[in-house]
């Protein structure tokens, strides 16, 4: 019938100017719009899961409602001695932590045996000793010390912080500096031929598997730095930072060439029309031009690290430390997770603190990504809206 | 009759397989305005384009012949081509300022011959936005982005930035194409202005401005110099036939 009104001459009647209901674009659309929505939402979803976990850490209530689940995990690990008197500590933490706040490390020890005696009595102020926790836990989150297995658990996350942030450092500085130069070098200078191979084979690196990478950092690398720098721990930032240079690398030079390609090819010829070298006109034109690309690329760049676990786990030593020596082991917010988050005991501080890095995490890249986003968008605004 | 500041002998230009330029030997007088004209693909932008060697970033090219610049030929093989370029500026079809701001636009050729003394460049911007007869427009914007003007005062800005490296020659190609009557008023009083201390190159597709702006024409029709004279004589009573129905509009 559609077909023979269409072969009918086309009349212009209210009738066949009539709304149609046509039901495939309906429903393509409200499928396509769906799954848009899913993805959001799975996205909210996994942020609201990890921030509920997060959550106990800041209501004392739920932190002593989680007694009983240690209690259950306890007995399944019964057979072993020594996590019975762990967690015999972990009833007592609250009364530990009380100590803590006002008391230095080697106070503890006398602490928590009289705490063992007093182990009856922690049941009956549950509340009070709950909430004692609760303070303490969240003071000892801003210390120093990352100590969340020991008989008087702290979780400072400073020492993480700073090792995430040094490691974010140097590896940012040796991939950009080389991805951009490598880029710039591709996009400007590099005869076509070249530029077929150069770009892809660096691409592919983007897929390498970070294992591969932890591995080789850890095995070679080590080893070569240390005979060169001579320093003490194997493992450490620096090797470290490398070893995540090597995953930046890609994902930098990748963005920063098409943004380097993406200018147009008149700033090229007005520059050297007007007697500017190919150099020149590569560093003055072209890299300002791209100036927004290449701020996202190292945007991204940064979160690729930032988030890095394998490589931090196998190659940077793993050690808790607060310093400003590269050269020192360091142990980053994701490889702590990746680390300890199996060997948790479910429900416990320690698990909500490992949730808590986790939103962290999650908040960090976020806003980093929002802040590439509106900058980005602001600057490229502010560049090219005038033009008519 | 002046002098001649280009001669070309046997310009013959390739494009891999394909003849662009066939063999062209044309005088282009100094201190006049010379304007190129032709249908689409004649060759008259590639001719243009190879006054200053920027067909050297075309891969596949092959050129022979010769182009003598005050009696150089710019494609000796002792010429360093970024100083044949200071010496002729080009001012593109599509108005190309940097995303910079005005300032930083026309202050870029001269700071990268090393000029960065803050005052002297202020001069010499200011001198050849003058020149470029837009200073009064921008001069209390200097600081703000080239990207921020119309496309007229974009391709002034373009102009001022091409003399503000002080070239001998302009090579102008379609510098009004995209821009509206009165942009394109301004841009030619310009070129009548300039032609006193440059010699200037201009291709055009629009007949009437070839007429009113140049003091020479040349005809080029699939990549060869079909006739080449006095604008007058062109435009009043040209040599051949093609000439004539070309510029009445019979093709093209």
């Amino acid at each position: 019938m559609n077909q023979n009104t269409e072969k009918k001459k086309f009349v212009f009647t209210k009738e066949s100017l009539k709304k149609k209901f046509r039901i495939s674009e309906f429903l393509s659309e409200k499928i396509i719009t769906s799954v848009a929505f899913l993805s959001i939402a799975i996205i909210i979803l996994i942020f609201f899961f990890v921030f509920r976990e997060t959550m106990p850490i800041f209501k004392s209530q739920t932190a002593v409602e989680s007694q009983p689940a240690t209690a259950m995990v306890q007995e399944q690990y019964g057979v072993d001695s020594s996590l019975i008197l762990n967690d015999q500590g972990q009833e007592q933490y609250g009364v530990d932590s009380t100590v803590m706040v006002n008391a230095n490390g080697q106070e503890q020890y006398g602490v928590t045996e009289s705490g063992l005696q007093d182990t009856g009595e922690v049941s009956s102020t549950d509340n009070a000793a709950g909430s004692e926790h609760e303070v303490a836990v969240l003071k000892s989150l801003v210390g120093k010390d990352w100590l969340p297995v020991s008989d008087h658990p702290r979780y400072g996350l400073i020492p993480l912080f700073v090792g995430t942030l040094k490691i974010t450092l140097l590896a940012i500085l040796f991939a950009a500096p080389i991805a951009i130069l490598a880029a710039l070098f591709t996009a400007a200078f590099a005869p076509n031929w070249l530029r077929e191979i150069i770009k892809p084979a660096i691409e592919l690196l983007a897929g390498f598997p970070s294992v591969v990478i932890g591995f080789f950092a850890l095995m070679v690398m080590a080893s070569f730095f240390q005979g060169i720098f001579g320093y003490e721990s194997r493992l450490n930032a620096f090797v470290g930072g490398i070893a995540m240079a090597l995953a930046a690398i890609p994902i930098i030079y990748t963005i920063t060439e098409d943004a380097l390609t993406a200018i147009p090819a008149s700033y090229k010829e007005a520059s050297l029309a007007l007697g500017a070298t190919k150099w020149q006109t590569a560093l003055f034109v072209t890299l300002p031009a791209a100036t927004p690309g290449i701020f996202a690329a190292i945007l991204l760049g940064i979160g690729r690290v930032f988030g890095e676990t394998m490589i931090a786990l196998m190659a940077t030593g793993n050690a808790a430390m607060t310093s400003a020596n590269p050269f020192e082991s360091v142990r980053t917010l994701a490889a702590t997770i990746g680390a300890e988050m199996a060997e948790v005991v479910f429900g416990d501080t320690h698990y909500s603190v490992l949730f808590l890095i986790g939103s962290l995490l999650f908040i960090f890249t976020f806003g980093l990504n929002a802040l590439a986003e509106f900058y980005i968008k602001g600057k490229l605004v502010r560049r090219f809206q005038g033009k008519s | 009759m002046k002098e001649f500041k280009i001669r070309t002998q046997d310009l013959t230009l390739f494009y891999g397989e394909k003849m662009a330029l066939n063999s062209i030997s044309m005088d282009i007088p100094e201190k006049e305005v010379t304007a190129f004209i032709g249908p689409s693909g004649c060759g008259k932008s590639t001719f243009l384009r190879t006054l200053n060697r920027m067909n050297d970033l075309i891969p596949n090219v092959s050129i022979t012949g010769e182009v003598m610049i005050d009696g150089v030929n710019i494609f000796d093989k002792q010429i360093d081509v970024v100083n044949l370029r200071k010496k002729i500026g080009m001012v593109f079809q599509k108005s190309n300022p940097f995303a910079k701001s005005i300032f930083e636009n026309v202050a870029y050729g001269p700071r990268i011959n090393g000029i960065n003394n803050r005052t002297e460049l202020q001069d010499i911007v200011e001198t050849s936005l003058k020149k470029a007869f837009i200073w009064e427009e921008v001069k209390d914007r200097l600081h703000d982005s080239a990207l921020g003007l119309s496309g007229g005062q974009q391709q002034r800005m373009c102009i001022a930035r091409t003399l503000a490296v002080e070239p001998e020659i302009i090579l102008m190609d379609e510098p009004a194409s995209a821009l509206d009557p009165i942009s394109t008023a301004k841009i030619e009083e310009l070129i009548f202005e300039l032609k006193r201390n440059y010699t200037i190159v201009i291709v055009t597709h629009n007949m009437q401005q070839a007429a009113r702006v140049s003091d020479y024409t040349a005809f080029f029709y699939l990549g060869e110099l079909i006739e080449h004279g006095k604008t007058r004589k062109i435009f009043t009573t040209p040599d051949k036939k093609q000439t004539e129905d070309y510029i009445t509009g019979r093709f093209g």
